[in-house]
């Protein structure tokens, strides 16, 4: 009796633990994942409008767009409401979502692949990527920032294209639109808003 | 006389330069990311609109214009220019005490020059020489310790700082042998023309190049020119860090405190 209890008891932490591996996934793995979904949603055979559309599924799905929006307003976001944080992270969504899905729209049929991963430390992993080239453009080499905080659910929190970081990027353009108005941060939500119009 | 004014006002400019970005330190990190301050922001966005205005009416037709031309031309172009690029980035090299890439890349714009007819044909990458990387004065003095002082937009030119624009004044100083034979002495075989088409030329080859990420980041910016600013200076960083891996570059700082698991 008491070896059928064990044997049960072992059975079932087995399978928990099993369970719990094949959630985990690879940063790399979930890269090349996304990047593949992503390419078919850049096939030729839709609309801009439907492509648009995939872009924002895959982007809502795989990026920590509240993470970058974070990271976007620096030493700001200390500084502002929890009420005016609330309005920025729905503004924020709006925004990277029109501007990442538009950025990608224009290429048709890329082809990335995967060429090696970097742990950074628990929370992160530096994945490695390349464009191929064409004739038309040449090869660019892309690197993805991936939050591994949760193995099971990792999340693209910046992409540093050819040594160039867009979450930087985006970054210092805020900072700059929020200096510009004398530190005003309704100057940046007002400006959001026209984008996302 | 002129090259006494030259050296004066590189001299000037390194002594601003020094002073604007040292703070008792000359932090070497290659994760260095101090702030480059825009000390010059309004005149800059002027220069910057006027930059854009003369983009749309003379460069961007132009690199259109010369992305209709037949890719192998485009590319022999590219080459040629690439290899006249090799005369500064030697130099460089050996500065920044590459002493092997140096002598690959003399390697490279000998093969490339005879055997490749005036640097047309990139035959060295074709026997297996390495990737060319360009280098050039601002970098080195990057390498050397030397902060980027503030950040300016030059008429024409487009983004530099105070450092980038004292080392490109090292070109004209005898630092670039293309310049020395075509501008410095009169060698009976090159004009000043060969010099100046060989620039603008090299400037068009560029915007064709990136006629479309242009396009793209100007449409999805809301200030392009704050995006220009941060990606210029990214560049720049990366060069000055002479590393190809990525994890060299970036600050993790900023990101380890965004929680959101």
């Amino acid at each position: 009796m008491r070896l059928k209890k064990f044997l049960i008891f072992t059975f079932i932490i087995i399978n928990l633990v099993g369970i719990n591996r094949s959630y985990s996934m690879e940063p790399d793995v979930f890269v090349q994942s996304t990047v593949n979904r992503a390419s078919q949603a850049l096939n030729n055979k839709y609309s801009k409008e439907e492509k648009i559309d995939k872009l924002k599924q895959i982007a809502s799905e795989t990026v920590d767009i509240n993470g970058i929006g974070y990271y976007t307003l620096g030493a700001y976001r200390k500084d502002i409401s929890d009420n005016e944080i609330n309005q920025y992270e729905m503004l924020f969504e709006q925004y990277f979502l029109k501007s990442f899905s538009s950025r990608l729209a224009e290429y048709s049929n890329p082809e990335i692949e995967v060429i090696s991963k970097k742990k950074l430390n628990k929370n992160y992993t530096m994945v490695s990527s390349i464009l191929v080239g064409t004739g038309q453009r040449p090869e660019v080499k892309i690197d993805w920032r991936v939050y591994t905080k949760n193995p099971e659910n990792p999340l693209i929190r910046d992409l540093i294209i050819e040594g160039l970081s867009l979450a930087r990027t985006q970054k210092e353009e805020f900072s700059s639109i929020i200096q510009s108005n004398d530190g005003d941060i309704k100057a940046l939500f007002s400006t959001l808003k026209e984008f996302i119009k | 006389m002129k090259k006494i004014i030259i050296a004066s006002l590189i001299s000037l400019m390194l002594a601003t330069n020094v002073s604007a970005d040292t703070d008792g330190e000359n932090n070497l990190s290659k994760k260095n990311t101090k702030e480059v301050k825009d000390c010059f922001e309004g005149v800059n966005r002027v220069t910057f609109k006027f930059n854009q205005v003369l983009d749309g009416v003379i460069f961007e037709p132009i690199a259109k214009a010369y992305r209709v031309l037949p890719s192998p031309v485009r590319a022999g172009t590219g080459n040629a220019l690439d290899n006249l690029s090799a005369l500064v980035t030697i130099p460089n090299n050996i500065l920044q005490g590459e002493f092997k890439k140096a002598g690959v890349n003399t390697g490279r714009f000998i093969v490339n020059t005879t055997v490749g007819v005036v640097g047309i044909f990139d035959v060295a990458e074709k026997i297996g020489f390495p990737k060319y990387e360009k280098e050039d004065y601002g970098q080195t003095l990057g390498v050397m310790g030397v902060g980027s002082g503030c950040y300016v937009v030059l008429p024409v030119l487009g983004p530099s700082t105070i450092r980038d624009t004292a080392g490109s004044f090292a070109n004209l100083l005898g630092g670039d042998a293309w310049y020395n034979v075509t501008i410095t002495n009169d060698t009976q075989h090159f004009s000043n023309f060969d010099y100046y088409a060989s620039r603008a030329t090299s400037g068009i080859n560029f915007r064709a190049k990136n006629i479309d990420s242009f396009e793209n980041l100007e449409k999805n910016s809301m200030d392009f020119y704050a995006s220009v600013r941060s990606l210029y200076l990214q560049d720049r960083q990366q060069k000055i860090a002479n590393s190809n891996a990525i994890t060299e570059t970036q600050n993790d700082s900023d990101w380890e405190e965004i929680e959101t698991q």
